[in-house]
Order: C-alpha cells, then sequence, then structure tokens
C-alpha cells in the first residue's frame, strides 16, 4: 500500500514543484536587469563608476617630478626607465627620458608609493588594450625638462628624505 | 490546397491550358517552398534569439541585442559566421554516414510540415492519415542522431546517439497513446479533421473535453518534449556530461543543419499541441485577404493567426520550461516514460474511451468541459498570483520593458 501512496505522492510533488519553480523563473523574467553595458552604454561615464584608490594604468606628471629616481630602483620587475643627463649650456641636470612598459607591470603599486612628490600615480584607465606591442611603451618627456624643486619650507617626512637626495645620473 | 490551386487556375489564365495535375503539383512545391524558406528558416533562426534574450532575462541579463535593432539580426550574424567555418570530417569517421546524417535530421523534421495546418485551406497536403504521417516521419529524426553518433568516431557523440535512439522509441509511446486518444474523440487521423472536430471556443477543445483528455494533454507536452530533446529531456546533448552529445563533431554549416532542425522541432511540437488539443486554426472570427487581388478566393487568416499564436504560446512556454528545470538523469528517464507517463496514459485512453461511451448515454457528462475549462483558467491565475507574490518577497524593482 505504502508503494502506491508514493507513486501518487511522486506524482504530486512534481507537479507542485514544476509549478512552483517555473513561478520563480517566470518572477525573474520581469525583474530589472543588472547587467552593466559596457562599454558604451553604462548608466554614467566608466571613469566615474570606477571605485577609489583603483590601480590602473602608471601615469607620470612630469611637472613635478624630482627625478629622484625611487621609482625606478624600487620597481620588482623593472618597468620604470629614467634617464637624467646633464644637458646645454650651462650643463643643467635634466630629466631627457621616462618611460613605462605597461606591458611588464604588476600593478602593485609600490612606485607610488615610494614617490616623495606624488609625480608617478595609478591612474583610473585600464582600457590599455594595443594591437601592437610597442604602443604599450609610454613615454611621458619629449622635450629636457627641469626636475621639480620641492619648496625648502616643507618639511620632508622620514622615509623619503634619502630617496629625494639621492637623484644623481650614474 | 487543390481549391486553391483551382482559385488560381481560374484567376490567371495562362494556367488554363496547363494540365491540371501539373498546376497542382507545382503549387504544392511552391507552397512547401514558402512554408520551408519563408517560415521554417525563419522561424528557426529567430526563436534562437528569442530563447537567448528570454533566458537572459530569467537570469538578471539583457542579452543579445546589438546585431540589428535589439539583436533582431543575431541569428543571421551566427548563420553567415557558420557558413565560412571549415567543414572538418574527424579522421576515422564513417565519411559517408557522417555527410549523410545531418540530411536526415532535417528531412524528418521538414516532412512533418507536409502535414501540418496552419489554416482552413494552407496545408500542403491534407493525407487522411495526417497525424499518423507526422509521428513516423519525426522518427527519421532518430536515425539521424543515431547515425551522427555512430560515423563520428566519437565516444561522447556515440553515447549521445545511444541515449537519443533509447529516449526516443521509448517516449513514442505515451505520445502515441496521447495521439490514440485523440483520434478516438475526433474519429480521425486527418489533422484537419482532427481540427474541425473541435470547436471555437476553449471549452470545446479536446483539452477540456474530459478529465483524462487534460491529463493526456500533459503527457503529451511532456512527451514531445522529450522527443524533441529539449530540457529537462536533453540527456542527448547534455553538455556537462557529453560536451555537446551527438553533434560534438560537426562543425560549420553541418552543425546548424542540426540546430536549425532542433529548432524547427520546438514549431513543430508547439503546433502539434494545438492542432491536437487546443482546437487548431479555429477562430471565431473570419477575416479574409485576397492578398491585393492576387487570388479570386479571400485567403481565411484569423484562422491562421489564431493557430500561430496558440502555436507559438506553446513554443514560449517551452523556453520557459527549459530555463526552470535541469536536466533529467538516464534513470530517472526512463522511470519517468515506464512507470509514470505510459502507465498513466493507458488510464486516460481506457477513461476517455468509457467517457465518450458514457456521454452518449448520459448527456449531462457533457457538461465537464466547463469545469475543466475553469481549472485551466485557475491554473494560470495561481501562476501569475504566485510570480507576483514571488515579486514582492524579494522587492527586487520590476521591469517590463523588453528592449534594454
Amino acid at each position: 500500500m505504502s508503494a502506491v501512496a508514493a507513486y501518487f505522492r511522486n506524482i504530486r510533488e512534481a507537479t507542485l514543484t514544476v509549478f512552483d519553480g517555473m513561478s520563480v523563473s517566470l518572477s525573474y523574467l520581469f525583474r530589472k536587469p543588472i547587467t552593466v553595458q559596457y562599454p558604451d552604454r553604462t548608466p554614467q561615464p566608466i571613469l566615474d563608476m570606477i571605485p577609489e584608490g583603483y590601480r590602473g594604468i602608471l601615469d607620470v606628471k612630469t611637472e613635478i617630478c624630482t627625478a629622484c629616481m625611487a621609482c625606478m630602483r624600487t620597481c620588482p620587475v623593472q618597468v620604470i626607465n629614467i634617464v637624467v643627463e646633464k644637458v646645454g649650456d650651462p650643463p643643467k641636470r635634466m630629466l631627457t627620458h621616462f618611460g613605462i612598459n605597461v606591458a611588464k607591470c604588476m600593478f602593485c603599486g609600490l612606485c607610488s608609493e615610494s614617490c616623495p612628490t606624488g609625480a608617478i600615480y595609478h591612474s583610473k584607465e585600464f582600457e590599455g588594450a594595443s594591437s601592437r606591442f610597442d604602443d604599450l611603451v609610454r613615454f611621458f618627456v619629449d622635450q629636457p625638462v627641469v626636475p621639480y624643486k620641492p619648496p625648502k619650507t616643507e618639511k620632508p617626512e622620514a622615509g623619503e628624505t634619502p630617496a629625494a637626495t639621492n637623484g644623481e645620473p650614474t | 490546397m487543390r481549391f486553391f490551386a483551382d482559385s488560381l487556375i481560374e484567376t490567371w489564365p495562362f494556367l488554363q491550358g496547363w494540365p491540371p495535375w501539373l498546376v497542382y503539383t507545382l503549387v504544392m512545391f511552391a507552397f512547401g517552398a514558402v512554408v520551408l524558406f519563408g517560415f521554417v528558416s525563419l522561424f528557426a533562426g529567430i526563436v534562437t534569439v528569442v530563447e537567448r534574450r528570454i533566458a537572459a532575462r530569467m537570469q538578471f541579463r539583457i542579452g543579445p541585442n546589438r546585431v540589428g535593432y535589439q539583436g533582431c539580426l543575431q541569428w543571421l550574424a551566427d548563420g553567415i559566421k557558420n557558413f565560412t567555418k571549415e567543414d572538418l570530417t574527424p579522421a576515422g569517421a564513417s565519411k559517408m554516414l557522417y555527410l549523410f546524417a545531418p540530411y536526415l535530421v532535417f528531412t524528418g523534421l521538414f516532412l512533418t510540415f507536409v502535414a501540418l495546418p496552419f489554416g482552413q485551406a494552407l496545408v500542403i497536403s491534407d493525407l487522411n492519415v495526417g497525424i499518423f504521417y507526422i509521428l513516423a516521419v519525426s522518427s527519421f529524426v532518430t536515425v539521424g542522431l543515431v547515425l551522427a553518433g555512430w560515423a563520428s568516431n566519437n565516444k561522447w557523440a556515440l553515447l549521445g546517439g545511444i541515449r537519443s535512439a533509447a529516449q526516443i522509441v521509448s517516449y513514442e509511446i505515451p505520445t502515441g497513446l496521447a495521439v490514440l486518444t485523440v483520434v478516438l474523440m475526433s474519429g480521425t487521423l486527418s489533422t484537419q479533421g482532427i481540427i474541425s472536430s473541435q470547436g471555437i471556443w476553449p471549452w470545446d477543445w479536446f483539452a477540456s473535453a474530459n478529465p483524462f483528455a487534460f491529463i493526456i494533454f500533459i503527457i503529451f507536452f511532456i512527451s514531445t518534449l522529450a522527443e524533441g530533446n529539449r530540457v529537462p529531456f536533453d540527456l542527448p546533448e547534455a553538455e556537462s556530461e557529453l560536451v555537446a552529445g551527438y553533434n560534438v563533431e560537426y562543425s560549420g554549416m553541418r552543425f546548424v543543419f542540426f540546430f536549425f532542425a532542433e529548432y524547427a522541432n520546438l514549431f513543430v511540437m508547439g503546433a502539434l499541441t494545438a492542432i491536437l488539443f487546443f482546437g487548431g486554426w479555429n477562430s471565431p472570427f473570419n477575416w479574409s485577404t485576397s492578398l491585393f487581388g492576387l487570388f479570386p478566393q479571400p485567403l481565411e487568416v484569423s484562422g491562421t493567426l489564431f493557430f500561430m499564436t496558440k502555436a507559438l504560446s506553446f513554443v514560449v512556454l517551452i523556453i520557459w520550461l527549459r530555463w526552470t528545470l535541469p536536466r533529467l538523469r538516464v534513470d530517472q528517464l526512463m522511470v519517468v516514460c515506464w512507470q509514470y507517463l505510459t502507465p498513466i496514459a493507458f488510464v486516460c485512453m481506457l477513461g476517455t474511451a468509457f467517457w465518450m461511451v458514457g456521454a452518449h448515454r448520459w448527456g449531462a457528462l457533457d457538461y465537464v468541459k466547463y469545469p475543466i475549462f475553469l481549472f485551466g483558467v485557475f491554473l494560470v491565475l495561481a501562476m501569475a498570483a504566485r510570480t507576483v507574490r514571488n515579486i514582492r518577497l524579494v522587492g527586487d524593482p520590476v521591469d517590463l520593458n523588453p528592449f534594454q
């Protein structure tokens, strides 16, 4: 007798659960999709949707770069290449080359931590795809630039002092 | 079709010199071609996009909406992509059978359209064994799937083919019994005859003729799902176990043939359910058009509209089921068929037979169709109420706009 009861219970449960399941999936049909249609139909510009502290592709403000080379030395994968030369007459210490190989960068953020002036920093840019490998090396200095001199009144914080003064070319 | 051809001969004088049998044959071929190229291929393409959109919305997504307006040309893009792909034949495959199998599936499916009535006059051939013919030619599909599985020289494909054979052969029995019940009620095998023996209104349809017929409708629906390899019975192409099942080795256009047949089958399933249990092209209106004077006898279109509405509703129901239910295990599949569907179908067939005798004796039994119709309405309302409750319980924002 219990086998017969189980038989009809199975039929009843199958019917009811399928009915329940179908009402659940139907209710999902009427809910608002949460898809963000990146890149062209986002509700606001994509750069505004990126959270604070996001480590995007490295960018350099050359006008406040002291050419101390702290970032170049601290980089664990040798992504940054800086050249400081004596240029002109009388010879002046000038920043002549600042290149970052984005393809090798691992976005650890050590360079931006060690920078005394915040000249090298992580931008929010993340769309770095390129069809040519060479395009992934970014240069920030076209003409030789005079390195930035921090104002004397500003008291340098501990830990930044050695990096700021050892900016001699090798 | 003969009626239609006769009217053509009357309108176009140059046809009058031709032998009538030639005109009849040409009209049949032309109608077949129109159905094939103008309807089935369009349907199979568009329903893939529709299914993807519905599936996406059921999963909080949007779905393909970039090619054409709201992704309406996505199927063309997919088709062109598949045209340009390489047609590979795996090493060790039985080459002739491997190349032949997709056409067998395709042909078996398209032959069923010969006897599907789209309207009062719109049927390629009103065979007097129509529904039997449809059951017979749709078995071609099984042969094609088994051939594809065997000829691919691939273990997964072979497993898929074997599963499809076991599944379709098993589920032919409840399907056949359900069709037999309808034939009992209508007294004819012709699809047109089955439709015209049902009435215009929902309570005159065979689904609500008697309680057994309502149950046999559900059994028929479940077993056509299994015969069409749709979820929850899509074991021949179970992605998680068999990669893609019988068509795992096929690429390019040959894969599209399988895919195409599968989605055209979706319409056949919906249309068969509409014809057998939901009154086919019966409609309370009589709108007709002569297509800008092309035909002298106006073509009846309201019936076609009603038929398409019914068939497409079942297509949507099948899609909805697909994105709700998980796949059954092989043994569960067989248990569902042999322990549940087949015995219940037998009981329902006998029950219908006795019911018909009883209704002949006591006319009051005929009024049972109204409560059954009301029960159907209750089911729809219960589903709606349940869905509203589900939405309220979660409290997510509701968005009825289908275009995102």
